[in-house]
């Protein structure tokens, strides 16, 4: 407890079961806000909400056996989407170890392939010392995961606590963050001789808090800039020089100059098979930079010309310095930003209007961009709804929007809101649900109102679980298979029956009105949007196919 | 420590640098890899590679595992086809593991590579002068005879202990056990 605290941990999810009990006595005492969820899944995602929201590390508990292997998923997740996050798991005693005791199980073994580090107590000694080198590896270099195991036994004891003088030290573990400088030098004289260049950017440039620094660069030429459904924010949808999100639900204008580029400068993004689709028609023309923190990342998907490995907050200056050094001349992108801008013309995202009062879902995030001024921190859960928070919120600043991408979890949506907003319980936290994820941790809404956590749920409800479903209609020729959602649960009773407030909307006039409504109201509400239920989320590139070849 | 590849041209000449110019190295290398990997000595840090391995996709041909001069430190040396793994992608991904300390990928001109093999095949008394014969050409000892068996071993290079194999193959191979490889780097380095 007290290593935590050196930690500056201030909020612990989590449940309490056998095997953690002697720690979670230990917080009776503690000056620590412990919020006791409902299913550990959700302890682990709010976790991760409360990690993507500030920055900070996110802490959740869980007991052995069953208590633990319920926090994989989130586990899983904020490996797949690099969340520092730092999971605390009971053990049966050391003795019982290997015997397949009473809720015995080896979670260190089973999260083995989705955890940036895991350590196992063996000594109660250890305890503190894991947890301070967890503190460092979780949020430095490529953030993740780590694992603490902890035997009952060993929680149990009493040890002296010697507060840490020095910092952790790891020898197997060191990132490098400056980025080379010839490397920065021969990036800056590629890019002053390009025609045709595109800033790819994502999650990494978020997780380096590096937004000001993008712009930077950006300006330093009025780059044109695109982003994966990770780094939406790091740089303003409100820009000139903004393209829109790129990759399987991208704008058209940020596939096509991916697809036309001669130089793709790509910055804390990862070459996800979302926006490559078929890798040999990938961005045919263009030569590499790539800069990221992770090594591994180089070369990973697409071979790199130029790799530069650092901390994109630091390398990104030292790459605009040196290109301004270099006083190209900005006509040479004349042409090119001329055919961006007859893309952008030509290709607006669209959809046709709702008649008599028909909701469609890309007006409801429309409105509730209106509704919350366009600067709530938005959770979403997985599916069309998301895709079209995405492409229709036009998020301004980072850490406003938050959601699973890699793994693609439904059910994240609201217990991230909720620690969202106890990371930040000062802004508006929104949770943008589906109603085939909602329901897969609705119960999060019992935790909601007991720790007094107002979020409010935005549930774009089409009865379906739509992305799927969209998928059966477009390539399974609409037969469709287990995607109907029927009319079970009554959203807005069950909200009540949580003790939140539950309304529901099936009139478009009504919507931002309600929406508005719903924000003002004091503490959590769910907020049941009846939207068109079988809407298309385009344009898409579908699987394995090429940019230019683009529906919808 | 993280091995940057990409483009290795000089800054500085020709002003600007061209892009129809920059190429990226090929990912694959085509010849066997010995990678000898310095870990921390903590439990599970063979399941940790391991895993890597089978999760990537990436075969493993040898493994050996055994101390170092530091009691802290184990060493792990393992070979693998670089015909078919990008082995830097292999070596860039080891390095994500935190209990890994250094990774070295010995350059075959540089290297001493060692392997121990045991034989044990059947002896009748006709053929049992042939196998002593064999036995000698590669240096290797005969450690074990019983009635109908003989059991020799063999050191060297993987390719010798291949070769001494397939001498010994048509004479009734029982059973065979390999070290996997192990090396280290020559004299001056
Ligand atoms: C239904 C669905 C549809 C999707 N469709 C799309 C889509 O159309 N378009 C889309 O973009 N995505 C889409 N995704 C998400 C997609 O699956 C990937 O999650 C996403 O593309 C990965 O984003 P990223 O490349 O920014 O990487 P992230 O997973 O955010 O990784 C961040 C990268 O930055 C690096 N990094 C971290 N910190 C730093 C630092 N300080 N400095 C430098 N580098 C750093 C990391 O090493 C890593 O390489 C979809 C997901 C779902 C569930
Ligand atoms: C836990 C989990 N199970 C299954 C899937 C596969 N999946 C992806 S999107 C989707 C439908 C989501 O439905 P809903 O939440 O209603 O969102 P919509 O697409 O209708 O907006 C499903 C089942 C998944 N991503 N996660
Ligand atoms: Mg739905």
């Amino acid at each position: 407890m007290e290593s935590l605290k050196a930690e500056g941990v201030e909020h612990i999810f989590g449940i309490p079961g056998g095997a953690n009990l002697p720690t979670y006595d230990a917080l009776v005492d503690a000056q620590l806000r412990h919020i006791q969820v409902r299913h550990e899944q959700g302890g682990g995602h709010a976790a991760e909400g409360y990690a993507k929201a500030s920055g900070r590390v996110g802490v959740a508990f869980a007991t052995s056996g069953p208590g633990a292997t319920n926090l994989v998923t989130a586990i899983a997740d904020a490996m797949m989407d690099s969340v520092p996050t730092v999971f605390v798991t009971g053990q049966v005693r050391t003795e019982l170890i290997g015997t397949d005791g009473f809720q015995e199980a080896d979670i260190l073994g089973a999260t083995l392939p989705f955890v940036k580090h895991s350590f196992q107590a063996t000594d109660p000694r250890q305890i503190p010392e894991y947890v301070h080198e967890a503190f460092h590896i979780a949020p430095t270099g490529r953030p993740g995961p780590v694992l603490i195991d902890i035997p009952q036994d060993l929680s149990r004891a009493e040890i002296e606590y010697a507060p840490r003088t020095e910092p952790v030290d790891l020898a197997g573990y060191k990132p490098s963050t400056g980025g080379n400088v010839k490397q920065i030098r021969i990036a800056a004289k590629a890019l002053a001789n390009a025609r045709r260049p595109v800033l790819y950017t994502g999650g990494g440039v978020v997780n380096a808090n590096a937004s000001e620094e993008l712009r930077e660069l950006a300006g330093a030429d009025r780059f044109p800039v695109t982003s994966t459904v990770m780094g939406l924010g790091a740089f303003p949808a409100s820009h000139q020089q903004w393209l829109g999100m790129l990759g399987m639900h991208g704008t058209r204008a940020a596939n096509y100059a991916m697809d036309e580029a001669d130089l793709i400068v790509a910055i804390g993004a990862r070459f996800d098979d979302r926006i490559t689709g078929k890798l040999s028609e990938f961005a045919p023309a263009a030569k590499f930079i790539h800069i990221d923190i992770d090594p591994a990342e180089i070369s990973k998907n697409i071979p790199v010309h130029i790799p530069i490995v650092g901390d994109a907050k630091q390398v990104l200056p030292k790459l605009t310095r040196e290109y301004r050094a270099l006083q190209t001349d900005p006509s040479r992108l004349d042409a090119w930003r001329k055919q961006i801008h007859a893309w952008q013309e030509e290709y607006p995202l669209h959809y046709e209007p709702g008649e008599d009062g028909e909701i469609k879902p890309q007006f409801m995030i429309e409105a509730m961009h209106r509704a919350t001024e366009g600067d709530a921190i938005v959770t979403s859960d997985v599916g069309q709804h998301q895709m079209w928070a995405a492409q229709y919120y036009g998020f301004d600043r980072p850490r406003r929007w938050i959601n699973s991408g890699g793994l693609g979890t439904m059910g994240f949506g609201l217990p991230a809101a909720m620690g969202a907003k106890i990371a930040c319980p000062g802004e508006a936290v929104v949770c943008l649900a589906g109603d085939g994820s909602l329901i897969m941790n609705c119960q999060e809404l019992a935790t909601c109102v007991n720790e007094e956590i107002p979020v409010k749920v935005f549930l774009m409800n089409n009865g379906y679980m739509g992305m799927v479903r969209q998928w059966q209609e477009l390539f399974w020729d609409r037969r469709y298979s287990a995607v109907e959602m029927g009319p079970s649960p009554d959203w807005v009773k069950l909200a009540e029956a949580f003790g939140a407030t539950g309304m529901r909307c099936e009139d478009a006039a009504d919507l931002e009105e309600m929406m508005a409504k719903a924000l003002e109201t004091d503490g959590p509400v769910l907020l049941d949007v009846r939207v068109s239920p079988e809407e298309n989320c385009f344009p898409m590139i579908p699987a394995g196919a090429a940019a230019r070849d683009m529906v919808g | 420590m993280c091995s940057v590849v990409g483009v290795m041209m000089e800054a500085g000449t020709p002003e600007l640098v061209k892009l129809e110019e920059l190429r990226v190295p090929g990912q694959l290398s085509g010849r066997k890899h010995i990678l000898s990997i310095l870990v921390e000595n903590k439990p599970g840090v063979l399941a940790r590679i391991a895993g890597l391995f089978a999760r990537r996709g990436f075969n493993i041909d040898t493994l050996a595992v055994g101390p170092t001069d530091d009691p802290d430190i184990s060493r792990v040396t393992l070979t693998l086809d670089g015909a078919v793994h990008p082995i830097g992608q292999v070596t860039k991904q080891l390095h994500k593991l935190i209990n890994v300390l250094k990774i070295r990928d010995m350059e075959p001109e540089e290297t001493v590579a060692r392997e121990m093999a045991m034989f044990k095949v059947s002896s009748a008394v006709e053929n049992r002068a042939e196998i002593i014969q064999f036995a000698e050409i590669f240096r290797a000892k005969i450690i074990d005879v019983s009635r109908r068996t003989m059991t020799i071993e063999v050191t060297g290079s993987a390719e010798k202990i291949e070769a001494f194999e397939r001498m010994i193959r048509p004479h009734g191979l029982i059973e065979m056990v390999r070290t996997g490889e192990i090396a280290i780097v020559r004299g001056s380095a």
